[in-house]
C-alpha cells in the first residue's frame, strides 16, 4: 500500500558520504514535523534558501511552506509541516499535519527533535511513528542541549526508535548535509518502516483487538494508529471508520471501558500516560546529565517574568518597537511619497494632463503607489520586529505577562501581540493573528484587530477632533472606541463557533536569533503580502476610480444622503468621502479637505459632526488592505461578515452618538 | 488535623477568594480570638507551609494550604445548603451551624451529601461559590462508586500552587479539546509539576513539567487536579510522621 520511489539514480556512497552526482529527473518528497521551537523552520530555511514559497493548505488558514533543493543529482521537494505538539484533532495545523503525512505519504519525514527537551519531543515522535511513515530524526538544538548539561547517546538513540538519527546544530548548519545525504541513502536503501514503541501489555492487546477489527476496512490510516485514536475518543477517525463499520463503535466503547476501569482514568489520558511514559523511559535510557553551565540568560528569563520588572521591561520593549516602527514608516514613507510625487510630475509632464493619462495614473499606478508608500515602510520593519521577537522567545513572555488582561475580551494572552500592532497598521496585525492555535481565536483576534485605532485612523482623529475640539474629546473617541472593542471582543467570544481554549504552550529558552533567517522570513512574508494583497488594492481603486468617472458615485451620494445626512447627521460631501475612505482612511481627511476647497473644517462641519465623523472613519469598514488580508486569511465570506458588521455598527452608533452630542449641548 | 487548624484555615480562605490578604486584625474578629494569639497561630502555619505570611500585607494561603481549606470549607457550604435547603434552617443560623458540624463530616459523607443535594454551585447565605469535588469523575452518576473506599486524598487545582510549590497530577477536568491538549503537553496523571511563576491579577502561570516550562492560563490550570504530599494521611508517611499538629 505504501508507496516508495525507486531512486536508482541517486547514489550515496556507504561510509564515504561522498554523493555521486548523477543529474536525472528524480524528485524526493521529505517533510519536516516537529513541536514549536526546535529550529524547524531554521532547517526548512538551511534546506531550502531562497527557493521556497509559502502558501496557503487547500480550504485551510494554515500556511504551508514549501521549497525545493537539489543534491547529488536528486530534486528534494521539502514541505514544512506546523510546529504541533500531538496528532489529536485539537488546531487545524495538527490536522492538516497527519492528514498529509498519512494520505500523501512524503517519501521521508523528518522529526526536529529539540535535544535539549528530550522527553517531550519523543512524545510527538511516537506518534509520529504510529504513523508508519519512512522517518528520520533530526536530534536539533544540540548546543543548546550541551548548555543545559545534557548528552545524548544518539547511537543509542536510533538503536531504540529503529529510525536513523542526525545530530544537527541547524542555527550553525551543522549537520545539514549529513541529514539530506542520510535522506537520499533512506530512500535508496527501502529500509523497512519502523515500529513505534509498544505501551503497556494491557494496552496493547486492546488495541490489537480493535486493529485487527479495524484491518479490514479501507481507510488511508494505519491500522494500529485508527485504533488508538478510537480509544481517544477522536472524533475524526470516529467518523471514518463508523460510518463504514457502525458495529465497530460497541467493540471500541466495551474496551474503552475495560481501560478506564483497569486504571481509573479515561482512556484517552491513559494514553497519553503510556506514550509519555514511553518517551520519559526513552529519554533516561539516552541522555547523561550533568551541571548546566551558568548562563546569562537564565537570569534574563526571572526578569523578564517578574511580577513587576516584567511589565516594565514589557513595555520598554514594546514602545521600543513602535518607536522604532514608526521612526523607520514615517520617516520612508515620506521619502517614498515625495519620490513618487516627484515621479507623477515626470509623469503628466512626459505625458501632458490627457485624459487616458490621467485615468492610467489615477486608476492603476495610484493603486500600488499607496501600497508601496503606506504600507511597505511600516510592514517591513514589523516583520524585522516580529521576527526578531519570534525567535528570542519574547513573544512568549508577553503572552505569559499579558494573558489576564487579554481574557477580559475574550482572547488569551498570544492575542495582545496582533492587537498591539494594530495600532501601527491593521494589516500586519491580522497577519499576526496566525500566532493564535485554532481558527475560532484567529478569527476573534482579526475581528477584534480591525477595529484597533490604526495610525492612518488616527491621523483623522487627531486631524480633526483634537485640532478643533480639543484633546479631551479625541481622548474620548478612543475611549469610546476600546468599550466597543471590549464589548465586541466579549460578543465574538460568546458567538463564534468552537470550544475556547486558554493559553497553553511551551516556554521557550532565550537564545539569540539568527539574522540570516530573520531577512529570509521577512523576504517571504514581504512577498506574500505584496502578491496576495496588492492586487486587491490595485483593482479595489480602480473600480473606484472607474465608478467616478462614470458618474457613478455622485449617484452613491444620493443613496447614501439617508443615511449621512438624515441619520448621521452629516453634509451630502461625506458620501463620496467615506467611500474613498474605504482605499485609505486619512485619505477621507484629505479628499473632505479637497471637496471644500479649504482646510478649516470648522467651515462645513460643526463640533458634533466632526466626532461623529471622526468616530464613522474609524469603525464604519476596515481599510482596503486590512480586507484584502482578512479575505486571504479567512476567506470571502468571515471578511465580508466582519466588513458589514462594522458598517453596521458604524452606522448605528454613530446616528445615535450625533442625537447624543446634541442633547449634551454641543451643535 | 485539628479543628482550630481548620478554623484558621477556613478564615483566610474566605479573605483569599475575595482576592484580598487576611490580615491579623480581621482574622482575630472573624474567629472571636486575641491578635497575639493570631500572630502565633499565623507563624505555626507558615512553619508548616500552609500559608505565606508577608508583614503588613497579611496571610495568604499556600497551594498546600488551599487543599485543606477547600476540604473544610467545602463541607461547611455543603452543609449550609443541607440545612437551609433540605431542613428548612434559617439563612441566618445555617452558618454557625455548619461551624459545628463540618469537623466532623468523612469525606465520603459529604460526597454523598453533595450528590443527594445534585452537586449544588454555591452556598445558601451569601452565595459563596461551593469549592470542587475532588473525586476524579466524568460525570455525578460515577459519585457512589468512587467515593466509597476512595484513598483520603489532598487535592486541589493547579492554579491554587503558589511559585516554588511542587504537586503531581492526579487527573484533568472539562471539556474534551482542553483536556486533550493539556495532557498532549505533559500533564498527564501521574506528572510531577513545580509552579516556577505566576503573573499577577490572576493571571497565567508558569510551571516545570518534563524538563520544560509551560505557561498555563488560569482557567485551564484550575481544569488540572493535582495531589499534594498530605504529612499527616499515614499512607503518605513512609518515615513516620513529620509533625505532631495540635
Amino acid at each position: 500500500m505504501r508507496r516508495l520511489h525507486a531512486l536508482s539514480s541517486c547514489h550515496v556512497e556507504e561510509g564515504s558520504r561522498a554523493v555521486i552526482r548523477k543529474a536525472s529527473g528524480k524528485t524526493i518528497t521529505i517533510a519536516l514535523a516537529g513541536n514549536a521551537n526546535v529550529g524547524k523552520s531554521v532547517i526548512f530555511n538551511q534546506l531550502t534558501g531562497l527557493h521556497q514559497h509559502v502558501g496557503n493548505w487547500p480550504g485551510k488558514t494554515v500556511k504551508r511552506a514549501e521549497g525545493t533543493l537539489v543534491h547529488g543529482g536528486c530534486t528534494i521537494d521539502v514541505v514544512d509541516l506546523p510546529g504541533i505538539y500531538s496528532l489529536s484533532t485539537f488546531s487545524l495545523e495538527e490536522r492538516v499535519s497527519r492528514e498529509y503525512i498519512a494520505v500523501e505519504h512524503p517519501d521521508v519525514l523528518i522529526d526536529v527533535v529539540d535535544a535539549s527537551s528530550l522527553e517531550r519531543n519523543l512524545f510527538f515522535t511516537i506518534q509520529l511513528l504510529e504513523l508508519e511513515p519512512h522517518l528520520i530524526v533530526a536530534l536539533n538544538q544540540m548546543d543548546m542541549a550541551e548548555k543545559k548539561g545534557v548528552r545524548i547517546d544518539v547511537e543509542r538513540l536510533s538503536a531504540i526508535l529503529g529510525v536513523p538519527v542526525v545530530p544537527t546544530v541547524a542555527s550553525r548548519n551543522v549537520g545539514i548535509d549529513e541529514l539530506v545525504d542520510e535522506v537520499i541513502s533512506y530512500v535508496e536503501k527501502e529500509t523497512p518502516t519502523p515500529s513505534p514503541p509498544p505501551y503497556g501489555q494491557e494496552i496493547e492487546a486492546r488495541i490489537g483487538a480493535i486493529a485487527d477489527a479495524v484491518r479490514r476496512l479501507e481507510i488511508p490510516y494505519p491500522a494500529r494508529w485508527a485504533a488508538i485514536k478510537l480509544i481517544e475518543g477522536d472524533e475524526e477517525v470516529e467518523g471514518i471508520i463508523y460510518s463504514q463499520a457502525q458495529h465497530l463503535r460497541e467493540l471500541v466503547e466495551g474496551k474503552k471501558r475495560e481501560m478506564e476501569s483497569l486504571h481509573g482514568h479515561d482512556p484517552a489520558s491513559v494514553v497519553a500516560s503510556e506514550r509519555y511514559a514511553a518517551a520519559s523511559r526513552i529519554a533516561a535510557e539516552v541522555s547523561a546529565h550533568e551541571a548546566p553551565r551558568p548562563s546569562i540568560w537564565g537570569k534574563i528569563e526571572e526578569l523578564t517574568d517578574h511580577p513587576i520588572a516584567g511589565y516594565v521591561i514589557m513595555l520598554l520593549v514594546i514602545l521600543g518597537m513602535f518607536y522604532s516602527i514608526f521612526t523607520f514608516g514615517d520617516y520612508s514613507s515620506t521619502l517614498l511619497g515625495r519620490l513618487f510625487d516627484s515621479l507623477k510630475a515626470v509623469y503628466f509632464g512626459g505625458l501632458g494632463g490627457g485624459q487616458v493619462a490621467s485615468f492610467v495614473w489615477g486608476g492603476l499606478i495610484e493603486g500600488l503607489i499607496a501600497g508601496t508608500t503606506i504600507a511597505l515602510p511600516y510592514i517591513i520593519p514589523f516583520f524585522v520586529v516580529l521576527s526578531l521577537l519570534e525567535d528570542s522567545g519574547y513573544l512568549a513572555r508577553v503572552a505569559f505577562l499579558m494573558d489576564s488582561a487579554m481574557h477580559r475580551i475574550g482572547l488569551h494572552g498570544k492575542g495582545f501581540i496582533p492587537l498591539m500592532l494594530g495600532f501601527g497598521c491593521n494589516v500586519p496585525a491580522c497577519l499576526g493573528c496566525s500566532i493564535m492555535e485554532t481558527e475560532r481565536e484567529r478569527l476573534i483576534c482579526a475581528f477584534v484587530a480591525s477595529l484597533i485605532p490604526c495610525a492612518a485612523r488616527s491621523i483623522v482623529i487627531m486631524g480633526l477632533v483634537a485640532t478643533y475640539l480639543g484633546f479631551g474629546w479625541a481622548v474620548a473617541l478612543y475611549i469610546i472606541d476600546f468599550a466597543l472593542i471590549f464589548a465586541l471582543g466579549r460578543i465574538a467570544f460568546k458567538v463564534a463557533p468552537g470550544e475556547p481554549v486558554g493559553l497553553i504552550m511551551e516556554m521557550p529558552s532565550y537564545k539569540r536569533p539568527s539574522l540570516k533567517l530573520t531577512a529570509q522570513r521577512t523576504w517571504f512574508r514581504l512577498k506574500g503580502f505584496v502578491y496576495e494583497a496588492f492586487p486587491i488594492m490595485v483593482v479595489g481603486n480602480l473600480i473606484i476610480r472607474v465608478a467616478d468617472m462614470v458618474g457613478l458615485l455622485n449617484l452613491f451620494q444620493g443613496w447614501l444622503s439617508p443615511v449621512t445626512v438624515s441619520w448621521l447627521g452629516l453634509p451630502a460631501a461625506t458620501g463620496i468621502v467615506l467611500i474613498f475612505g474605504v482605499l485609505r482612511k486619512e485619505l477621507t481627511l484629505i479628499l473632505l479637505a479637497s471637496i471644500i476647497g479649504t482646510t478649516n473644517f470648522a467651515l462645513i462641519l460643526s463640533p458634533a459632526q466632526m466626532f461623529v465623523f471622526a468616530f464613522v472613519v474609524m469603525i464604519y469598514v476596515p481599510c482596503l488592505a486590512t480586507i484584502a488580508v482578512l479575505t486571504r486569511e479567512f476567506g470571502v465570506k468571515k471578511a465580508a461578515v466582519i466588513s458589514l458588521t462594522e458598517i453596521a455598527l458604524a452606522v448605528v452608533l454613530g446616528g445615535v452618538l450625533y442625537r447624543v452630542l446634541l442633547l449634551m449641548g454641543l451643535a | 488535623m485539628s479543628e482550630s487548624i481548620e478554623k484558621y484555615l477556613e478564615a483566610i480562605y474566605a479573605f483569599n477568594e475575595k482576592g484580598e490578604t487576611a490580615k491579623n486584625a480581621d482574622l482575630a474578629e472573624r474567629l472571636k480570638v486575641s491578635p497575639p494569639s493570631v500572630t502565633q497561630m499565623t507563624r505555626k502555619l507558615a512553619e508548616e507551609g500552609l500559608v505565606t505570611y508577608e508583614p503588613y500585607r497579611g496571610v495568604t494561603l499556600t497551594g498546600s494550604g488551599t487543599a485543606r481549606a477547600q476540604k473544610v470549607v467545602r463541607k461547611h457550604r455543603l452543609l449550609e445548603r443541607f440545612l437551609h435547603d433540605t431542613l428548612g434552617l434559617d439563612k441566618g443560623k445555617v452558618h454557625d451551624e455548619a461551624c459545628r458540624l463540618e469537623h466532623n463530616l468523612s469525606d465520603e459523607a459529604a460526597a454523598a451529601l453533595c450528590s443527594s443535594l445534585n452537586n449544588p454551585a454555591s452556598c445558601p447565605d451569601d452565595g459563596r461559590p461551593i469549592p470542587p469535588c475532588t473525586l476524579d469523575h466524568e460525570d455525578c452518576g460515577q459519585c457512589k462508586m468512587l467515593r466509597e473506599g476512595a484513598e483520603p486524598r489532598l487535592l486541589t487545582q493547579l492554579s491554587n500552587l503558589k511559585p516554588g510549590e511542587e504537586a503531581t497530577v492526579a487527573f484533568v477536568r472539562g471539556g474534551r479539546a482542553a483536556c486533550q491538549r493539556i495532557v498532549d503537553m505533559g500533564l498527564c496523571p501521574g506528572t510531577r509539576v513545580r509552579v516556577v511563576n505566576a503573573a499577577p491579577f490572576h493571571g497565567s502561570i508558569e510551571v516545570s513539567v518534563r524538563d520544560t516550562v509551560l505557561a498555563l492560563g488560569r482557567r485551564l490550570a484550575a481544569q488540572v487536579y493535582v495531589e499534594l504530599e498530605d504529612k499527616e494521611t499515614p499512607a503518605f508517611q513512609p518515615h513516620g510522621p513529620r509533625h505532631t499538629v495540635g
